[in-house]
């Protein structure tokens, strides 16, 4: 027996090999074309005009001569432009921080209703995110109408000052925030919820039999076993709040007097309707290395702790 | 002092009782193991007196006090979890002392129970591995570390062994006995093996159905059953249960099943006389007390023949199955007395362990 | 040995101290929940209340909150309206044109990435995940210039035309799409496709007989969310199309229903309430495959 086996095996993988290799090479060209249209889009939808805006950045304003960074030192000088960049991170960090608190706490009340509840208030407290933002910040935009606002109407009844919403530059900036969290908090709770069932109810148990109070369960417990959703969720929000364009146009149009203009709606502002293509594109670039910064180091922190397991 | 008293212990969950009344005092240092088949409110009643479920009705004493009312964390136990409940983002040091760090206890006092319970258990190099990088056997034991270091007046374990591999099992079986030697807490034990119960407990409670069927310590229960039930559950393989007829007959009472007839020892008969004749009666023996024919028999062996059906060699010994009386019967023969299926076997019953049964009451006569 | 039967004090049934704990943890979620509630639906509510008034009710600055004289003029009004149906027109087959291209390609794309293994597959994988680092707000001016010399050198009208529109919108829900189906694709049992093997499936059988059926709810949330996705874009449209005919819902309420200085905000309530229906009926339908696309997403992740 043992002499006929190696002579069987020899012959046998070769065979084998050259049938498989086959099999795997058609394999991969089969896969490969399946995802060439993915390619294809990415490519030419998105990287492409990427990598042309920045050639884009570096033409003058009728697109016909090279100005190296001459846009960009136009832009340095000018007092709004560092308005912008100041505004727009202000913006996105306090919304995202908002509505990582909101999606997190509400997360633990809907949690702590009966399984049966649950469904109703969650799908009470997602509407918000499932309106088009542009309509439900034209109901804000309603809502906070300097003759006919609501909310005014209230506070006046109630002896409160009445506010000029949208007229002066700090409450027009407040009210951003607010849609832009009254808009995005929703998601967060969704995914916190779906989060906070995934955590072993034996592991409050251990918890509350060592001595953990609520807070200290939430401290030691809730927290670590949700730190990957958290960076994720608050990265992706980080980079769709900084680049938001519909809330902020429709609410003010960047004004009053260019007060709450951001990224987008200075680029729309310069590009489209200034029609200085350049311009705008230099404006939007500018976005891209802060994503990038934030994304790298949040991506990194992911990858460091998938690697701990 | 750190006895557990358990008095009228009532958990009903919404309409549906779990368990429905379990009176047990369980004295200080004692190892006691509920076992029972899923369902029979063995957890139930561990996370009652761990306070992890609430109390319907009864109490639930440890050490002097009541402690109905009284949150997990302020009862002073300490409970190992079936699967381990580790904190996944600490390491095996901070696993072990979190519930210290909770009380702020001093860190020479932390260090010092975590290094004793690290000794006792084997884990001093494992200290600053994380759960995720350590096998089966050792997250148990981090389990139990995190358990010992709190110094606390009961220990409740909830199957811990159930989500190891068979010769884990054995191995950490033996760990949990030696450390209870060592470490001489009163332990509530919870399994649905009986191998583990009888191995470990100093006491076994019997549970099914909500109710405890028996308490005893392990070799009581194994001889001196006291309910159907409890005959069937413990001892592997299970206690044959054939359906049988007494009869009274001139040297005494016997046995009838279908051809064959074993006459009941004399020490018994005044026991058994007055169940002449009723019906639904089980004859209860073991496999081991039916055996091959032997040269040398003792009084209250009695021979008989049988026709086996299915043989199962292990090695030291070998199980017969035969059919009788509309039963599978189990023997344990010696391997060498040739038993080979659709062969007449000659085989001896003892019935100085026979356990008579009365099926309707469920009792044992 | 027999269990101790004790003669014991009458065991009192205990509310303990933990029940009441939890019962005040119970009341303060249902209070918090209720005040989140008012505030998340608080602007939805108001759009309705604002759309059943008449133009003279809202001038006459009567309570904000309340409908004293109910009206269904202002949706009258605007399903009568030609210009108001052409947006709705125009932004359904946009969405449903861009929801199957988005199939087409996100479903094939994530059987490739999560089943067979290619050179480069990691890196695409990584790849869609990072195109979302790359804003629709930094791509609408390069892409607005490609446009125009698009149609200047090959005389395709893609400026001012929403099927411009069909062919951007994908970039915002393919790799998405692609990211959820990769992972209900991944999650299917290697043993399934080995079985159907041994059945005698080839990889076409495989994928419709056992795949798509299995992977159903993921493709089911997808849809749903690159439908979504495309009825609610803003910046493109707004970017890319100018004339009333062409406008899709979002850009249409804003841009034309809101002339000059005179607004009628019973009509334009009504209007975007109108256009808010057809994502609200699918989520009040279908809410859990809603759900679960977003949360697949994030969780495989």
């Amino acid at each position: 027996m043992a002499a006929v086996i190696p002579a069987a095996g020899q012959s046998a993988p070769a065979r084998r090999r050259g049938g498989l290799a086959r099999i795997a090479r058609r394999k991969s060209t089969i896969a490969f074309l399946m995802a060439l249209p993915l390619i294809l889009l990415i490519g030419g939808l998105v990287i492409y005009p990427a990598l042309y805006s920045i050639h884009l950045a570096t033409l003058n304003k009728s697109m016909e001569h090279f100005v190296g960074l001459g846009n960009f030192d136009f832009l340095f000088k000018r007092d709004l432009f560092w308005m912008v960049v100041k505004q727009s991170c202000i913006f996105a960090v306090s919304a995202v921080v908002f509505k990582a608190l909101i999606g997190f706490c509400v997360a633990h009340f809907v949690h702590n209703v009966p399984a049966k509840g649950q469904r109703k208030w969650r799908g009470m407290l997602l509407i918000p995110w499932v309106i088009p933002p542009a309509m439900s910040t034209l109901a804000w935009f309603w809502l906070f109408d300097p003759s006919y606002s609501a909310f005014n109407w209230v506070f006046e009844r109630i002896g409160l000052p009445t506010i000029t919403w949208l007229g002066d530059p700090n409450w027009a900036r407040f009210a951003v925030i607010l849609v832009n969290v009254w808009y995005g908090a929703p998601f967060f709770l969704i995914m916190y919820l779906a989060a906070l069932k995934s955590v072993p109810e034996q592991l409050y148990e251990a918890a509350a039999i060592d001595g953990a109070s609520w807070w200290q369960k939430i401290w030691y417990v809730t927290l670590p076993m949700m730190r990957n959703i958290i960076s994720i969720t608050v990265l992706f929000s980080l980079i769709v709040t900084f680049a938001n364009f519909d809330i902020v146009r429709i609410l003010t149009s960047g004004g009053p007097i260019d007060q709450t203009h951001i990224f987008a709606t200075w680029a729309f502002k310069l590009g489209i309707e200034g029609n200085d293509i350049p311009l705008g594109a230099s404006v939007s670039l500018f976005m891209f290395p802060i994503l990038a910064i934030a994304a790298f180091f949040i991506l990194r922190d992911i990858n460091r702790r998938g690697n701990e397991a | 002092m750190a006895q557990v008293t358990l008095r009228k212990l009532v958990k009903n969950y919404d309409e549906t009782p779990a368990v429905r009344g379990i009176d047990l005092d369980i004295p200080d240092k004692e190892f006691v193991v509920l076992v029972g088949p899923s369902g029979c409110g063995k957890t139930t009643t561990l996370r009652m007196i761990a306070g992890l479920e609430d109390i319907t009705a009864g109490d639930v004493v440890i050490g002097a006090d009541v402690v109905n009312d009284v949150p997990p964390k302020d009862r002073n136990i300490a409970m190992v979890f079936q699967n381990y409940a580790l904190y996944p983002h600490m390491t095996v040091h901070e696993n072990m002392s979190f519930g210290l760090r909770l009380k702020k206890l001093p860190k020479e006092e932390i260090e010092k129970r975590v290094q004793k319970a690290a000794a006792i258990l084997g884990l001093a190099e494992l200290l600053d591995r994380k759960p995720k990088q350590l096998s089966g056997g050792q997250r148990q034991r981090v389990a139990m570390g995190r358990a010992i270091v709190r110094d606390p007046k009961v220990f409740l374990f909830d199957e811990p062994l159930s989500n190891l591999d068979a010769k884990l099992r054995v191995q950490m079986r033996t760990e949990i006995k030696k450390i209870h030697q060592q470490v001489r807490t009163t332990t509530v034990y919870v399994t649905h093996d009986q191998v583990e119960a009888m191995t470990l407990a100093d006491r076994v409670v019997v549970m099914n159905g909500g109710r405890i069927e028996q308490v005893g310590d392990p070799n009581h229960l194994y001889h001196q059953p006291a309910t159907k039930f409890v005959a069937g559950f413990i001892g592997s393989p299970a206690m044959n249960m054939i359906a049988c007829g007494l009869e009274q007959a001139a040297g005494g009472l016997r046995l009838r099943m279908d051809g064959v007839t074993l006459p009941v020892p004399e020490s018994r008969t005044e026991r058994y006389k007055a169940y002449a004749g009723k019906p639904g009666l089980l004859c209860g023996l073991r496999p081991e007390h039916l055996f091959e024919q032997r040269p040398h028999l003792e009084p209250g062996q009695h021979p008989f023949e049988a026709v086996p059906v299915v043989v199962e060699p292990m090695g030291n010994e070998t199980l017969v199955y035969f059919a009788l009386n509309g039963h599978d019967v189990c023997a344990n023969v010696d391997p060498g007395c040739g038993a080979k299926p659709g062969a007449p076997l000659k085989l001896v019953a003892d019935l100085r362990h026979l356990h008579l049964i009365d099926d309707a009451s469920g009792k044992v006569l | 040995m027999a269990a101790v039967l004790g003669a014991s004090s009458a065991g009192t049934a205990s509310a303990g101290s933990m029940k009441r704990d939890r019962k005040r943890a119970l009341y303060w979620s249902y209070f918090f929940l209720v005040l989140f509630a008012i505030f998340f639906l608080t602007p939805p509510v108001y759009m309705m209340i604002t759309s059943l008034k008449s133009s003279a009710e809202i001038g006459a600055v009567t309570n904000p909150w309340f409908v004293y004289h109910p009206t269904l003029e202002n949706y009258t009004a605007l399903i009568g309206s030609e210009q108001y149906l052409t947006f709705f027109k125009n932004s359904a087959i946009v969405s449903v044109v861009v929801v199957i291209i988005t199939m087409i390609i996100s479903i094939p794309a994530a059987f490739a990435l999560a089943r067979m293994k290619f050179w480069g597959s990691t890196a695409l994988g990584m790849g869609v995940f990072l195109t979302y680092l790359i804003p629709e707000t930094l791509l609408f001016i390069p892409l607005f210039k490609i446009f125009a010399f698009v149609q200047d050198t090959l005389g395709i009208e893609m400026m001012n035309h929403y099927w411009v529109l069909m062919v951007i919108y994908p970039t915002l829900t393919v790799p998405f799409c692609t990211w959820i189906m990769i992972g209900y694709f991944a999650s299917i049992p290697k043993e399934l496709d080995e079985a159907a093997l041994i059945d005698g499936a080839g990889y076409l059988q495989m994928l419709t007989k056992i795949f798509i059926p299995v992977a159903l709810p993921g493709i089911i949330a997808a849809t749903i969310f690159a439908f979504t996705v495309s009825w609610a874009d803003f910046l493109y449209p707004m970017a890319f199309t100018t004339s009333a005919d062409q406008l899709v819902l979002p850009a249409g309420i804003v841009t034309i229903l809101i002339r000059g200085d005179v607004y009628a905000w019973g009509q334009i309530m009504a209007a975007c309430l109108l256009g808010a229906l057809p994502p609200l009926l699918i989520y009040a339908f279908l809410m859990d495959y809603y759900i679960a696309g977003l949360t697949a997403g994030a969780t495989k992740g």
